[in-house]
């Protein structure tokens, strides 16, 4: 009688997430401050992105210790990162009983041709995008989440700015469009026609859309609410921070009250510096870009 | 007067407040975000709805909303706490209902599900009820009313002018239970108005401040 795993058991949890905030956290004391200082949810990784551009290698999955560690830690949901196509990465992190797996550009891809079958999953799973085609792709393959993919640990906003413009717009178009166009643009979105035509019909995904990737300031975390994100997921802006504590709660008054400039601008006093931020045109010249990873 | 719709305010500052003001502007009313105190005056009820419970009790706390909501649950203005919103809703927190909640008592996601539900007041065709991470009442006083139960344990309850459960129909097709909270709104305005006709220049706006009306 009791169903689990539906569609609508997948997104109800991140429709619980929106106008929140969820904090990439490295071990469970940055956990605690997650939670204490309001985020919605934490993502347990082993390093933040800016660390993982700055040390190289590959990046993998967290250790199961340090998940089960933060899971003990607060009561928030937790969620983990799998690399792109890692399905037995996913299938640890399900069996750890994560609330959500992000199956993530800022790890090492372990499939260069395919992302993780993410139906034949219980626990849900939000994927990046830059792109509406993107997005549509993850949520055909069952992503009950998408985030847009920015630019990880770069403390730069201009790429995560692109890819919801991109999002966005590209929905509008498609709530435009007369029924029998949708199957040229399906082909075009390279998505699948029945997700294409779901989201003509409503003027919307059919899960909730965050963003991610260079949130480093309660103003970034407002304008990304006012370009139509549904919340927002910050990773390194925070913990790279002077003053972790109260930048958490800034960026997450700012993201309640992102039509409120006073109140942002309140949210933003006495906060330290920020994370140091990239250019992205250094950061591409180093071929150090990690949006271009699982398309 | 009589014909205006209700205003139903919906708490936004976290959660899926967007899905309970779809349900209730389907349902005619008039259901704007709430993330300040002034926001709640001239409310014909209250809907907190589902997110994280600690993000929101926070979120409460810092903008003074947890006073400003107690008072307009004084003032005889409807709550409808669903989730989250009936756990910030118990004796631990606003103390507007006089029962304790158990939070995430079914477990972590992948313990949420969804399953027909038969609620006392909404008749006998079942509501489909999506419980996520979802809380259950551990303990409550005989002035609370249990609508509903899942394994014995209540996950829908009533005392008064709160209205709390465990569950989201918000995420359904299924608008009855907020056509039965709007009903409890209608009835409270129609006596308030009815009160207010016999205090002499007392406006709805003074309701919030002074949390004691008749």
């Amino acid at each position: 009688m009791a169903e689990r795993a539906t569609f609508r058991v997948k997104t109800g949890l991140a429709e619980m997430l929106k106008g929140g905030v969820i904090m990439d956290v490295v071990d469970p004391d940055q956990a605690r401050i997650a939670e204490e200082a309001g985020a919605c949810a934490v993502m347990a990784l082993e390093r933040v992105p800016a660390d993982i551009r700055r040390d190289g290698g590959v990046a993998r999955m967290s250790n199961p210790a340090m998940i089960k560690g933060i899971q003990e830690a607060v009561t928030i949901p937790v969620m983990a990162k799998a690399r792109i196509g890692h399905f037995a990465e996913a299938q640890v992190l399900q069996s750890l009983e994560v609330d959500y797996i992000d199956e993530s550009e800022v790890l090492t891809p372990a499939d260069e041709a395919n992302h993780i079958d993410k139906l034949s999953f219980d626990v849900p799973f939000v994927c990046g995008a830059t792109n509406l085609g993107e997005a549509l792709r993850r949520v055909g393959e069952g992503a009950a989440m998408i985030r847009s993919k920015g630019e990880a640990g770069t403390g730069n906003i201009v790429e995560a700015v692109r890819h919801m413009r991109e999002i966005t717009g590209g929905i509008r178009q498609l709530a435009a469009m007369r029924p029998e166009q949708l199957a040229g643009a399906a082909k075009e979105l390279r998505a699948p026609l029945d997700v294409v035509q779901d989201v003509a019909e409503r003027g919307r995904l059919p899960v909730p859309l965050f963003c991610a990737g260079g949130i480093a300031t309660p103003a970034d975390a407002a304008l990304m609410m006012q370009l139509g994100a549904e919340g927002n997921f910050v990773g390194s802006g925070i913990f790279k921070s002077d003053d972790p504590e109260r930048r958490a709660k800034a960026i997450v008054e700012a993201t309640t009250h992102f039509q409120d400039p006073e109140r942002v601008a309140q949210a933003s006093m006495a906060l330290g510096d920020a994370m140091p931020g990239l250019e992205i045109e250094a950061v591409a010249a180093e071929g150090g870009l990690l949006q271009g990873r699982g398309a | 007067m009589k014909d205006s719709p209700l205003r139903v305010g919906v708490l936004a500052v976290q959660g899926d407040f967007e899905a309970h003001r779809r349900m209730l502007a389907s349902l005619g009313a008039e259901a704007p975000e709430v993330r300040t105190p002034e926001q709640l005056d001239g409310l014909n009820g209250l809907v907190i709805p589902g997110g994280e419970s600690t993000t929101i009790s926070k979120g409460m706390a810092r903008d003074g909303l947890d006073d400003a909501i107690a008072a307009l649950h004084g003032a005889g203005r409807p709550i409808f706490g669903s989730c989250a919103g009936m756990i910030v809703s118990d004796r631990k927190h606003l103390g507007l209902g006089d029962y304790l909640c158990r939070r995430n008592a079914f477990g972590r996601q992948l313990a949420s599900f969804e399953q027909d539900l038969r609620i006392k007041g909404l008749g006998d065709e079942p509501l489909r009820a999506v419980f996520i991470r979802a809380p259950w009442v551990e303990t409550h006083s005989a002035a609370v009313d249990v609508l509903a139960e899942v394994d014995g344990h209540p996950v829908a309850v009533r005392q008064g002018g709160l209205l709390a459960v465990a569950f989201h129909s918000e995420l359904t097709d299924d608008s009855r239970l907020h056509a039965y909270f709007m009903a409890m709104c209608s009835t409270s305005a129609r006596t308030s108005s009815a009160s207010r006709a016999g205090v002499r220049g007392r406006g709805a706006g003074g309701l919030a401040t002074s949390g004691g009306s008749e």
